[in-house]
């Protein structure tokens, strides 16, 4: 077991040092920090006559902007995972060391999803506190903040695994860059807004009622979000899909939440066994 | 019992013949050179050899099992073509990971940096390291845990003359040890005196698997007999020996090697008309051509 871990655990810490000296942790860090400041300084002002805390609020705000944030921070930290290494041909050398492809890819994804749960801690972090200090009753916001704080980590594990899938099928690191922010724009962007359009155009038929809640599950981004708003009490914030949360129950956007991260991994392995060093 | 044995080895890419039953085996103690032109199918061979790519057919045995297996890997160093680390690590940070990975103790890591010459740099970037002292990391690594078979493919590329001759002298060790190693090149004047049998490459079939030595007189390439004549004698010189005429004093002759003495005599029979005669025995680069271009033709 250990001579199965042991790999992994040296892989792993030298790929956080490495995102260390990337100034990856410091950038990941500072702009959650700075966004959830902006947010929660914006949501503290009409809270008081909505009787909802300030803490509630500020999830809602950070929801809608996590599942922008995340998948981009993720997708960049992954994008040069294996291109970057077929690139400076130490791919090739450390497949002939006794480590299996999982092994590597296993190494790379803790240290990437170590400094994601950093950033979005702090980011977090930093929003709980300024709720707290201006609002007593910002308490009852905490279980949202911490259930937005697990699922923003899976929601950020499903893009590093789709980043290195990326970057393995592109082999090379500006062609994997390009993919990445394409499926970042398709998925997190493009998607809801093509739905939208196909909502309007139905006008309430079968589409809106059977299609469209499988299609918003089938989307991780678009799952975090339903996961989150559906679950919180908050809901009056919500974006411009928001209103399909409540046709869904929050078990099915969970299921989707907890299997996606697993799927993708599995589809970067798969990607990456494809590799021909 | 050897530790390295192709037979047959075989490899296609859509269409393309890269590898064409190309058979030979190092033995324990061995130095092998494989060369071959940019395209000869080396680095093909080597990573079918690691198991990072399979042979369409033929047989590879690696340490005594299936190359790629997990004996195989733990006996086997190898050191990639131009191979470059990450920047941001320190080429101690990068030893000490590749020992993690073998098992090894990663305090190891200093020692062998300064086996290869590397002790001073060790604690730099590897991003500020020219390309032979990327060239040494790769060397460090591929000295980790005693191999019983190091690949190393074009190890020298980048490397100045000193550095070469020190890495020449850390195989002798490793060879000396009794670790068979199979090393590409591209310049046969470079592992001439390092290696113990040399493989030639080309089109992806073997043309040559044998000593120098043997090569040599395998090839019974012609020698050339340069001479100069006197002044204003080079046309006469010529047509006395029936050589060609290169320039206004110089007459170029080629002859087989037990046919030396006689053409000497010829020459030293109108020696009122020479000013100097020098004999030219094939070059390795001629000979590398000659087993290199057989199939050409």
């Amino acid at each position: 077991m250990t001579a199965l871990i042991r790999p992994v655990l040296a892989l792993g810490f030298t790929e956080f040092r490495i995102a260390l000296r990337n100034r990856w942790v410091t950038i990941t860090v500072v702009l959650m920090a700075l966004f959830a400041l902006v947010l929660s300084a914006a949501g503290s002002a009409p809270t008081g006559d909505v009787g909802v805390d300030a803490l509630s609020v500020t999830v809602a705000s950070l929801t809608s902007l996590g599942v922008y944030l995340v998948p981009l921070m993720a997708l960049l930290m992954a994008f040069d995972a294996v291109a970057g290494e077929v690139e400076r041909g130490t791919l090739s050398l450390t497949l002939t060391y006794p480590v299996s492809r999982s092994g590597i890819l296993l190494g790379k994804f803790a240290a990437h999803l170590a400094v994601l749960t950093i950033a979005v801690g702090a980011g977090y972090g930093l929003a709980a506190i300024t709720a707290l200090a201006t609002d007593p009753e910002a308490v009852t916001g905490l279980p949202a903040l911490l259930r937005l704080f697990w699922s923003s980590i899976l929601l950020g594990a499903v893009f590093l695994a789709l980043g290195y899938a990326l970057s393995s099928i592109a082999r090379r690191p500006g062609t994997a860059a390009g993919l990445a922010i394409g499926v970042w724009l398709a998925l997190v962007v493009l998607y809801d807004l093509g739905l939208l359009a196909a909502v309007v155009a139905d006008n309430g038929g079968a589409f809106t009622t059977r299609a469209l809640p499988w299609l918003l599950l089938a989307n991780p981004a678009d799952a975090f979000r339903l996961y989150n708003l559906a679950a919180s009490e908050a809901t009056a914030a919500a974006s411009g899909l928001g209103g399909a949360a409540q046709t869904i129950p929050a078990a099915h956007a969970l299921i989707s939440v907890l299997l996606w991260p697993i799927a993708a991994f599995g589809l970067a392995v798969a990607a990456l066994r494809r590799v021909t060093p | 019992m050897t530790r390295l044995t192709l037979s047959q080895v075989t490899k296609r890419y859509d269409g393309v013949t890269a590898l064409d039953a190309v058979g030979f085996t190092v033995a324990p103690g061995e130095r092998v050179a494989l060369l071959g032109h940019n395209g000869a199918g080396k680095s093909t061979l080597m990573k079918i050899i690691l198991g990072l790519i399979p042979a369409t057919s033929g047989q590879i045995e690696v340490l005594g099992t299936a190359p790629g297996s997990p004996s195989a890997r733990e006996g086997t160093a190898y050191l990639p073509e131009n191979v470059a680390f990450h920047p941001a690590l320190t080429g101690l940070e990068q030893i000490r990971l590749y020992l993690r990975l073998r098992g090894c103790d990663p305090e190891q890591a200093m020692a062998l940096l300064e086996r290869v010459g590397l002790g001073d740099a060790a604690r730099r970037r590897i991003g500020t390291y020219s390309k032979g002292m990327r060239q040494r990391v790769g060397l460090a690594q591929a000295l980790i845990g005693q191999p019983r078979l190091l690949i190393l493919d074009e190890p020298t590329s980048g490397l100045d003359p000193v550095s070469r001759r020190e890495f020449y002298t850390i195989l002798d060790g490793l060879a000396a040890e009794g670790a068979a190693i199979l090393l590409s090149s591209h310049a046969l004047t470079e592992v001439e005196a390092r290696t113990d049998r040399i493989v030639i490459l080309s089109g992806g079939r073997l043309m040559a698997n044998d000593t120098l030595h043997a090569l040599r007189r395998q090839a019974a390439l012609p020698i050339r007999l340069q001479v100069s004549a006197r002044p204003g004698a080079a046309d006469e010189v010529a047509a006395h020996l029936a050589g060609g005429r290169r320039n206004g004093v110089m007459v170029d002759l080629t002859c087989a090697h037990d046919e030396k003495l006689t053409r000497l005599g010829h020459i030293a029979a109108i020696q009122d008309l020479i000013a100097d005669v020098e004999i030219i025995p094939p070059s390795l680069e001629d000979l590398y051509s000659h087993f290199s271009r057989r199939d050409d033709q």
